[in-house]
């Protein structure tokens, strides 16, 4: 263990302290404001499904050029995402079966068939594939500056989007039939919102790897929303919040022994999350129960009074 | 008992165990609660053997089961303070908790009797190695008997609680109504996955286990719409992908478990091209049947109208129809041809003449 001095000096000074942390904040910033459209679109665990369905396409990327270039994998794992989804909308618009088992059956047969090429590699006697099965699990560990500055580039294009097509993602969030009917938000948009939920996930895999990248779209946005009712501020804060348990994680998995970077990230957000919903002013559990209390205490009088205002 | 033998039968017990219990999460819209609480019970397991020192199945079930029970009741609790959505409710809850087994597994248990990426796609693959002993007898591989055990125990479940579930299922408030306690069975329907997934997870990881949950049950469902078929086939369904998993595992020398993973997910494709009422296949036939029905129709409707008129030399011929009907000629020939198949029409060369029967399809 360090001291918390040290660590914030590494954290300026040290190459791979520093190339971790900004990779993790890259990650969160992204992830923070493009899965607040997923959450408030009640597509929360769409980014679940992609990450696991980019998997094969991890493998195969690498298979068919035999290089591990983070962009060769990443376009791999954005086709296979992309695939996942399509056949996504596909299963909900022919059958009668619901999102929710859609998600689940892209999520294990992609998943399954991504566990059968890995093995596959495995087997082979090139040691060429070892370090792709750090995409389950991520490891931040591994990230060079190349690889952040062409996650940030990613990045800083998808949020790019969102701020052109802020109004029309906006209705379309709130009020899909009414974006629908006046051709505010035709389909191409829809299929904008799920790409920018796939570009988000190959953000991510390399960090926090397929299982936990769920947490990454999701939890900013359930901390952020606690502090405003503003879709502007949502974003800004989620962003924020994405950025800073990345930071945090990855001080932390560098700090404590044997902690993955990627669960540390993940469980420095879930803090994040918790305390926004126990303790956010206005809509926190905790706030809420004082004012109750507070409440029962005076008149009954009173309170009639306060709810006719 | 071969090594074979044993991976197949693991493979197979917990495909039927999730698979009658998949039946009612789909039904349900929990697909997705499947997939959270197969990653949530992992700290529980972790803690369970920490308690028991060492890999002790019932500490470990135990464990899971308080795990997962904790992680329904804080969804559940979350979503009903209006706060967060249930489905990002199960987004923050479940990594959460399978982040935290993690970080347990590499910092107490690293390389002994937890692997990381074991989690994921379990080790079934040393299915046969596990034996038990019970006071000296040798009883066979333990997996097996765990796959066998939760498949019975949750067939079991299913009948006894059939009523219960089906009412709660399509119609909650009438079975609230009934006295039938929906929330009961709710409980009782996510322990039950709970300890299913918990049994899995040693032996097929988590993902597998999600795949044997869903995949089997959707498919099921587009080849029927009678519960109690649909649960037969659901397991049906899931000790096929194990079969078929295997042996494409052993061809390809890869993973046994993303094999039956992958099985289950083409068995779900070939339904969902081919299931005769769902299947995208046969719907598209039959559209195209009835599409050419129903031209059939017109033209008997067409002839009739010019039969006996002065046009009728011009209008009821075969070249006529792509500028009457705008029909191109592969199609006005299909057409003539269908037409005359069923009776409606006779072809003399160029000239096309209405039959009775023709007439009456024509007058209807």
């Amino acid at each position: 263990m360090s001291t918390v001095a040290e660590l914030l000096h590494d954290l300026v000074f040290d190459y791979t302290l520093r190339t971790i942390a900004l990779g993790a904040a890259v990650l969160g910033v992204s992830s923070g404001v493009l899965g607040t459209f997923a959450v408030l679109r009640r597509q929360s665990l769409l980014g679940d499904a992609l990450a696991h369905a980019a998997l094969p396409g991890i493998c195969l990327a690498y298979m068919a050029t035999g290089s591990k270039a983070p962009v060769v994998l990443m376009v791999g794992a954005g086709v296979a995402g992309w695939l996942g989804a399509l056949l996504l909308l596909k299963i909900v618009a022919t059958t009668s079966l619901d999102e929710d088992a859609a998600l689940g059956i892209v999520l294990a047969s992609f998943f399954g068939f991504g566990i059968v090429l890995l093995t596959v590699m495995q087997k082979r006697p090139d040691a060429g594939q070892a370090g792709l099965d750090k995409f389950l699990f991520g490891q931040a560990a591994a990230l060079v500056g190349t690889q952040v500055a062409v996650t940030a580039l990613l990045g800083t294009a998808a949020i790019a989007v969102v701020i052109v097509f802020y109004k029309e993602l906006k209705v379309l969030c709130f009020d899909p039939t009414f974006a629908r009917t006046t051709g505010l938000a035709p389909r191409w948009l829809e299929v904008l919102v799920t790409s920018l939920v796939v570009v988000a996930v190959v953000i991510g895999l390399q960090t926090v790897g397929v299982v936990l990248m769920a947490s990454m779209l999701v939890g900013p946005v359930v901390a952020a929303r606690q502090w405003s009712d503003r879709l502007a501020v949502v974003l800004v804060l989620a962003g924020a919040i994405g950025a800073g348990a990345g930071v945090t994680g990855a001080v932390v998995s560098v700090a404590a022994e044997r902690v993955p970077t990627g669960p540390a990230i993940i469980l420095s957000l879930t803090v994040f999350a918790l305390v926004s919903i126990l303790f956010a002013p206005r809509r926190g559990v905790v706030p809420d129960a004082v004012r109750r209390r507070r409440r029962g205490l005076v008149a009954p009088v009173e309170v009639e009074a306060e709810a006719a205002r | 008992m071969s090594y074979g033998l044993a991976m197949v039968l693991t493979g197979a017990g917990v495909a039927v165990a999730c698979g009658v219990l998949g039946t009612f999460l789909v039904l349900r819209r929990m697909a997705m609660v499947a997939d959270a609480i197969s990653h949530a019970i992992l700290p529980g397991l972790v803690a369970g053997y920490w308690l028991a020192n060492g890999p002790s199945l019932a500490a470990g079930l135990l464990g899971a089961v308080a795990a997962a029970l904790l992680m329904v009741g804080f969804v559940e609790l979350l979503t009903r303070s209006g706060l967060v959505a249930g489905d990002a409710a199960i987004g923050v809850a479940f990594p959460a908790l399978f982040a935290l087994g993690t970080v347990l597994i590499t910092r107490h248990f690293s390389g002994v009797h937890l692997d990381a990426d074991a989690i994921l796609y379990g080790n079934i693959e040393f299915a046969g190695l596990d034996v038990w002993r019970v006071g000296g007898r040798v009883l066979g591989p333990r997996p097996v008997w765990v796959g066998a055990g939760l498949a019975l125990a949750n067939t079991a479940l299913v009948v006894a609680l059939f009523k219960e579930l089906k009412v709660s299922t399509f119609d909650p408030g009438l079975a609230a109504t009934v006295g039938l306690s929906p929330a009961a069975v709710q409980i009782a329907l996510m322990t039950a996955v709970a300890f299913t997934a918990a049994g899995a997870f040693s032996a097929v990881g988590a993902v597998l286990a999600v795949s044997f949950f869903i995949v089997p049950a959707a498919t099921a469902y587009l080849w029927t719409d009678r519960l109690p078929r649909m649960v037969a086939l659901s397991a049906a369904f899931g000790a096929a992908s194990a079969v078929l998993g295997f042996t494409a595992a052993v061809r390809a020398d890869t993973s046994v478990a993303g094999a039956m993973a992958c099985a289950a997910g083409v068995l779900f494709g070939l339904s969902w091209l081919f299931a005769p009422k769902a299947g995208l296949v046969p719907r598209a036939r039959q559209l195209a049947r009835q599409r050419l029905e129903f031209a059939a129709e017109t033209l008997a409707v067409h002839l009739m109208t010019h039969t006996g008129t002065p046009a009728e030399a011009e209008e009821c011929t075969l070249s006529h129809l792509g500028e009457h009907l705008r029909w191109n000629d592969t199609w006005a020939t299909a057409v003539v041809a269908e037409a005359v198949r069923r009776g409606w029409a006779v072809r003399d060369g160029e000239r096309l003449r209405v039959t009775e029967a023709g007439r009456g399809v024509a007058a209807m």
